[in-house]
C-alpha cells in the first residue's frame, strides 16, 4: 500500500454502525432460538470450571470448538462477509480456534482448576465468564439499541472471544496460551473496530481481553507459588 | 445544454426555489424536475453532464439485509427523479455495487443514469474479470465510465480500459485517488495517458488539488469528479455547530450541506462531485445546490475563508 501513513482507521471501515447494528439484529433474528442453547451451553461451561475433578476436561473444549466453528460459518462466512471483504479471512481464524479446541478434547482435554487451590485470579475469570453470559446480552439495550440487536455468548464472536479468554484464564496448561491468541487478536480488532465507528462499547472487548489476561498471569503466578 | 456558468433559467428557478422555501417545507426536501440541474460538458465528448451525482461509499454497503436495500432503492430512486445521473462505485465498497443494482432493478431501470465504478484488483491480468463481475451486479448493458482505483495497477489496467473503450465496452476512462494521496504520480499518468475522467478528493478545506490537478486536467481536457465533499460528513458535523454566514443567500445555498457542495461545483474546472448518502431527504438537498446560482471566483475565496476562521 502506498504512502500508508496517510492512511486513518476510518479509512478502512467500509461500514456504517446502523448496518453493523442490524447485521446482529438480523443474525439474531436467523438463528433464533439458538441463543438460548448457546447460553446453556455456557452455563454448563461455567458449571465444569466451579466442580472440583476433572469431569468437564473434554466437555469444555469441545463445546468452545463448535461454538467458534458455528461462528466462523455463520457469522463470518453468512453475515459479516456480506459488508467486509475482509471477513472471509478472518473465518479461517476463527475455525482454526474451533479445530485446535476440537483437537484438545479430542486428546488430552482441557486443564480446568479442578479441586486445586483456587486463588483471586480464578475467582476473578469466572467472574468475567459470568459477565459475559448475562451481561454482555444487555449491553445493547443498556446503550439504547433494541435487545434485538443483542450480541451473545456462542452467536456473535465479541462475548464468545472473551468469555473464552475468561475460561482459559480459569484453567491450567501450556496450551490455553496458544488458544489465547486469537480470541485476543479479535478482541483487538472489534475494539479498533468499533472505535473507528464512534461506538460506545468500543473498549468492552479490549478490556475483557487485557483483563483475562492479567487473570491468567495471576493465575500462573498463584500456582507456581503453591 | 452543458453550461460553465448558471443560465438565466436557472437563476430564476433559484429564486423560485427560494421563495418556496420562505412559504413551506425546504424545497430540497420536496422532488424536484430534472431540467432544472446545472450541468457541465465532459471535455473529451462534449456531453453534458449534472454537476452532482451519487457516490456509494460506505453508504451504499448494506449486504442482504432487505430493510436497508430499500431504504438504498429510495436514494437511487430521489436521485433519478430529480435528474442526477452519475452515480459511482467500485467493487472494494463492500456490497454497494449490488445495492445499486438492486435499486436499478427496482426502477427499471432509468437509461440516463450514467454508471461508473471502478476496477481494483492487483493482478492487472484479471481486470476485464472483475470489470465482468461489477457489470453484472449492477445488472447494466456497459459501464458509462470505468477508473482505475487509487491507482492500483494503473499500468496494466489502462491498458485494459483503453482496449475495452475502443471496442465500445466502456464509453469513458479514468483514475482515482483520494484524501491526496499519490498525487505526483497521478499527475504524471494525467499528462501520458489518454485520460477522459481524473477522481480526486476536494473540499472547502483541503484544496492541494487547485495547485496542480485542476489545471493540468484543463489543459490535457480531463473531466473531474470530486469525491468526500463533506469529508465523509466530519465536515458537516464541523461547520453544522457554527451559524450559516449572514451572506448565505449570495451563494445560492441554503443550507451547510449546500454552501459546501456549492462550493467544490462552483469551480468551473470540477465536472461533477459525488457526495453519498443514505437518506432521500439529503439527496433533495445536494441535488438542489446544482441549482440556481453558483458562487463566482470571489465569493468562492470569501466562502473557504470563512470555513477555515470556524
Amino acid at each position: 500500500m502506498s504512502e500508508w501513513w496517510t492512511y486513518e482507521l476510518s479509512d478502512f471501515l467500509l461500514f456504517s454502525d446502523r448496518v453493523y447494528i442490524r447485521l446482529f439484529e438480523l443474525h439474531n433474528a436467523a438463528l433464533w432460538p439458538a441463543q438460548i442453547g448457546t447460553l446453556l451451553l455456557g452455563c454448563a461451561i461455567l458449571y465444569a470450571l466451579l466442580r472440583p475433578g476433572q469431569s468437564g476436561a473434554r466437555f469444555v473444549p469441545l463445546a468452545l470448538g463448535v461454538l467458534w466453528i458455528g461462528i466462523a460459518w455463520t457469522f463470518f462466512w453468512q453475515r459479516y462477509a456480506t459488508i467486509n471483504w475482509a471477513a472471509p479471512y478472518i473465518a479461517p481464524l476463527f475455525m482454526l480456534q474451533g479445530v485446535a479446541f476440537i483437537a484438545l478434547a479430542a486428546g488430552p482435554g482441557l486443564a480446568l482448576p479442578g479441586s486445586a487451590k483456587r486463588p483471586l485470579g480464578y475467582l476473578a475469570a469466572v467472574s468475567l465468564l459470568l459477565l459475559c453470559l448475562f451481561a454482555y446480552p444487555v449491553l445493547a439495550p443498556a446503550l439504547g439499541r433494541p435487545m434485538a440487536t443483542a450480541e451473545v455468548f456462542g452467536i456473535a464472536p465479541d462475548p464468545t472471544a472473551a468469555a473464552t479468554l475468561a475460561v482459559l484464564a480459569a484453567c491450567r496448561g501450556r496450551e490455553r496460551w496458544l488458544l489465547m491468541i486469537v480470541p485476543l487478536l479479535w478482541s483487538a480488532l472489534t475494539g479498533l473496530t468499533l472505535w473507528t465507528m464512534g461506538a460506545q462499547e468500543a473498549l468492552v472487548a479490549p478490556t475483557c481481553a487485557l483483563a483475562a489476561g492479567a487473570m491468567a498471569v495471576a493465575c500462573r503466578s498463584a500456582d507456581r507459588g503453591a | 445544454m452543458a453550461s460553465t456558468e448558471p443560465t438565466r433559467r436557472a437563476m430564476l428557478l433559484g429564486g423560485t426555489a427560494a421563495a418556496a422555501a420562505l412559504a413551506g417545507p425546504p424545497a430540497w426536501a420536496q422532488p424536484a424536475t430534472a431540467q432544472s440541474l446545472i450541468a457541465r460538458p465532459i471535455p473529451s465528448s462534449g456531453e453534458p453532464l449534472p454537476i452532482v451525482g451519487l457516490g456509494s461509499w460506505i453508504t451504499f454497503n448494506v449486504g442482504n439485509d432487505p430493510k436497508l436495500l430499500d431504504e438504498s432503492a429510495a436514494v437511487v430512486a430521489a436521485f433519478v427523479e430529480g435528474g442526477g445521473r452519475m452515480i459511482d462505485s467500485s467493487p472494494m465498497y463492500g456490497s454497494a455495487q449490488a445495492t445499486i443494482g438492486y435499486a436499478l432493478r427496482k426502477l427499471g431501470p432509468p437509461a440516463h443514469v450514467f454508471a461508473a465504478d471502478k476496477v481494483w484488483i492487483s493482478d492487472g491480468a484479471r481486470g476485464r474479470e472483475q470489470i465482468e463481475q461489477s457489470r453484472a451486479l449492477w445488472g447494466i448493458r456497459r459501464f458509462d465510465l470505468m477508473q482505475v482505483h487509487n491507482l492500483l495497477t494503473w499500468e496494466k489496467h489502462i491498458e485494459t480500459l483503453l482496449e475495452m473503450k475502443a471496442s465500445g465496452q466502456v464509453r469513458y476512462i479514468g483514475i482515482t485517488t483520494s484524501e491526496g494521496r499519490r498525487h505526483s504520480e497521478f499527475e504524471r499518468v494525467m499528462a501520458s495517458r489518454p485520460l477522459d475522467f481524473v477522481q480526486v478528493s476536494y473540499n472547502v478545506l483541503d484544496r492541494e488539488i487547485e495547485a496542480r490537478i485542476l489545471p493540468l486536467a484543463r489543459e490535457r481536457g480531463i473531466a473531474v469528479i470530486v469525491n468526500r465533499p463533506f469529508r465523509q460528513k466530519d465536515l458537516i458535523r464541523h461547520v453544522e455547530r457554527h451559524p450559516l454566514p449572514t451572506w448565505l443567500t449570495e451563494t445560492g445555498a441554503k443550507s451547510w450541506a449546500q454552501f459546501l457542495l456549492k462550493f467544490v461545483v462552483s469551480n468551473p474546472v470540477v465536472t461533477c462531485a459525488i457526495p453519498a448518502t443514505t437518506r432521500v431527504d439529503h439527496v433533495r438537498e445536494n441535488l438542489a445546490a446544482a441549482r440556481g446560482m453558483l458562487p463566482d471566483a470571489a465569493l468562492r475565496v470569501r466562502m473557504a475563508d470563512y470555513v477555515k476562521q470556524l
